[in-house]
């Protein structure tokens, strides 16, 4: 039996001055190392949802529990230490500090979670080891960040998501800026290092065609009770 | 360690607006720190030139005028001293020695001061000091002319040299004393006092050039020639020479063994006797006494200003840079406020660069943010690229403001005969310079508030 990693209940959120709830009523179950594709149009409130689980805004009502532990009894200082710890993120793009070259931008992932860092055990190497196995060509390595394509940007962001072996990767739109092929591609490799890091992957896109791939599928719109009112 | 080296790339990102950042502070702090030094090595320069004189006497005007004339070379002097009054105090037992100074002519823009050998024996700068001769030696003939080092340099004179001296102060002179060139017998040694900046001649010639010049311009006729002049000297030069040092009793503390012992009150007895053969001057510009103990200073000075038949103005040279570093006191004060000002918009400039940044950072932020950061770490990365700016800016602030020191040194040596040293800040202005290096991190919370709060109210969204 599958060990349940994050587990949502009755997750209720509301901006504060805003009256009318983004999420209202959802329940979401993750396995660990599980891949779960959320399905959800701009708007739907996944952007709020993304926030929520990593512990960046507390819900006002129901309860998030990731592997047992309880986040709305976390303090700020203990959310921004399990984020650190247990997440990875993939944004929609402008993932990287343009500033710092890839490997300094995936050694980020590791910057603020001592725990990660040792589960990395030589950062650097695990760097550049990710890099590698992300498919991003050596010659690459030493260029500012924004000098690189977005497609290496995002293979980039998704080393940076993986380093130190989180338990979960939140993916909010990784592959929108992609072309199908790259988005393919990028699929490929995240899950192939996501199943190396034994982390569970939460996807989170409105293209449809790419739920076959992954373990389970979720519409946010039938979970969530506040996007079926609006 | 990580935060700093994210500030340093951060920083590094945006080089080119945050040099100029660094260089408003670094011209702000130059300019706090360059007035102060300023004013610490002008007045020290001031002080060095007079340290060793007990008092300046001339005829009445202000303390600072006849302190600024006499040593300093800035003004003229209203009226003179006659050669009696300066004989009867310079003859009085307190006092040690006594320099007479003649005033009114000029060489190549250097002032020309008539006096006696008694200004290369006796004159003490800078803590005691003495003159020193580099090449050459004290006056000989009667023409001849000592030069300030820096004189000697400007315009390459060696002794054996010959010069025209011009009548008036300026350097142009529609005068000049043509008919009667001197020789350079000597050159003094740099001094970093106005010294250096002079030329010295007897007090003899100086009236040797000035005869024939009494209604202020030249009358051809009455001049004297070199010979002339040599002859009238020479006449007491020669009885002097019969006569036995002992038969002198100078009571300006002359060294009598000295080749060129030209004490003015021999000069004075045989003037007295026959005004027109001799080069005895009726009158000189003002005189330094240094007195045997220096406690006497206060008392003869004020037996001189009480003296009520010719009134002369006796001031103590310390007491004089006070009371000239009262009336500066206001300007200075004005360029303290003012520096202050400059660094406070410095500050500000800094705090409108990183306000500015604060919105293309914002993806900065959720990044850090996403990766784990927590709110007071990137708020620190402000405040650490604040605390950097102006480190940065107080650092090359300081390498300016001593720059510029070195490239203004010469000018105030060739302007006001003040060398200046390289000098390490006070105490206290270290102290003022910690003090800017606090506020600008104190301003840099402004933004790092701001970031704080907007990192606690954003989501993980990266907005654009």
């Amino acid at each position: 039996m599958p060990e349940l990693l994050l587990d949502i209940e009755a997750l209720a959120f509301a901006w504060p001055g805003d009256s009318a709830p983004v999420i209202d009523g959802l329940n979401l179950k993750v396995e660990r190392g599980q891949r779960v594709f959320l399905a959800g149009a701009s708007g739907s409130g996944k952007s709020t949802l993304l926030a929520l689980i990593g512990g960046l805004v507390t819900p006002t009502a129901g309860r998030i529990r990731f592997a047992g532990d309880d986040l709305g009894a976390l303090s700020r200082a203990r959310r921004d230490r399990f984020r650190a710890d247990h997440l990875g993120v993939i944004f929609q793009q402008f993932n990287l500090l343009p500033w710092l070259d890839p490997v300094a931008n995936v050694l980020l992932g590791c910057q603020f979670s001592r725990l990660r860092r040792n589960r990395a055990g030589n950062p650097g190497s695990a760097a550049r080891e990710l890099l590698a196995a992300m498919g991003l060509a050596e010659d690459r390595w030493i260029r500012r960040a924004d000098e690189l394509s977005v497609g290496q940007q995002q293979r980039v962001a998704a080393a940076r998501a993986l380093i130190g072996q989180p338990d979960l990767v939140l993916a909010d739109e990784p592959t929108s800026a992609l072309d199908a092929d790259r988005r393919d591609d990028f699929i490929d490799l995240l899950f192939a290092q996501a199943e190396r890091a034994g982390s569970a992957v939460l996807f989170v896109s409105h293209d449809r065609e790419l739920a076959t791939r992954f373990d389970a599928t979720v519409e946010l719109s039938e979970i969530n009770a506040a996007g079926a009112v609006a | 360690m990580t935060l700093f080296s994210l500030a340093r790339g951060s920083l590094a990102n945006r080089r080119a607006s945050v040099a100029l950042t660094v260089l408003t502070i670094a011209i702000s702090i130059a300019l706090l720190v360059l007035v102060e030094q300023m004013r610490n090595q002008v007045r020290e320069g001031f002080y060095r030139s007079v340290s060793g004189t007990d008092l300046i006497v001339g005829a009445p005007t202000s303390s600072v005028q006849l302190l600024l004339f006499s040593v300093f070379g800035l003004g003229n002097p209203t009226s003179n001293v006659s050669w009696a009054r300066y004989r009867e105090i310079a003859d009085q037992p307190i006092v040690a020695w006594a320099i007479p100074i003649s005033l009114g002519d000029a060489h190549e823009g250097y002032r020309v001061i008539g006096t006696t050998d008694a200004m290369f024996e006796h004159y003490r700068y800078a803590g005691g000091r003495e003159l020193e001769f580099r090449r050459g030696s004290a006056f000989a003939d009667l023409f001849d002319v000592v030069v300030g080092s820096r004189a000697a340099e400007r315009l390459d004179y060696a002794p054996g040299d010959e010069i025209v001296l011009a009548h008036g102060g300026g350097n142009v002179s529609l005068h000049h004393h043509d008919e009667l060139p001197f020789v350079v017998s000597g050159v003094l040694a740099p001094t970093g006092t106005p010294v250096d900046q002079s030329l010295y001649i007897r007090l003899e010639a100086h009236h040797a050039i000035h005869v024939g010049w009494e209604q202020g311009r030249p009358r051809p006729d009455a001049m004297l020639t070199p010979e002339q002049a040599r002859a009238r000297v020479g006449a007491h030069e020669h009885s002097r020479a019969d006569g036995d040092d002992g038969s002198e009793n100078s009571g300006d503390g002359h060294d009598h063994d000295h080749d060129y012992d030209h004490s003015p009150n021999r000069v004075r007895d045989d003037a007295t006797a026959t005004p027109e053969s001799s080069l005895q001057p009726d009158e000189i510009s003002a005189f330094l006494l240094g007195l045997k103990t220096r406690a006497a200073a206060l008392g003869l000075q004020y037996r001189i200003n009480q003296q009520r038949e010719e009134p002369l103005l006796a001031i103590l040279p310390g007491i004089a840079l006070q009371q000239l570093w009262r009336i500066t006191g206001l300007a200075e004060q004005i360029l303290r406020v003012v520096a202050g000002l400059v660094v406070l918009a410095g500050l500000l400039g800094m705090l409108t660069a990183l306000l500015t940044t604060l919105n293309e950072r914002r993806r900065e932020m959720a990044i850090l943010r996403a990766c784990g950061a927590r709110p007071w770490q990137i708020s620190a990365l402000l405040l650490i690229e604040a605390a950097f700016i102006t480190l940065a800016g107080i650092v090359s602030g300081l390498a300016l403001a001593y720059a510029a020191q070195f490239a203004l040194a010469p000018w105030l040596l060739e302007r006001f005969g003040i060398a200046v040293s390289f000098a390490w800040p006070e105490v206290w202005q270290w102290l003022v310079l910690g003090a800017i290096a606090l506020a600008g991190v104190l301003v840099a919370l402004v933004p790092a508030v701001m970031v704080y709060r907007r990192t606690l109210a954003d989501g993980m969204q990266v907005r654009q």
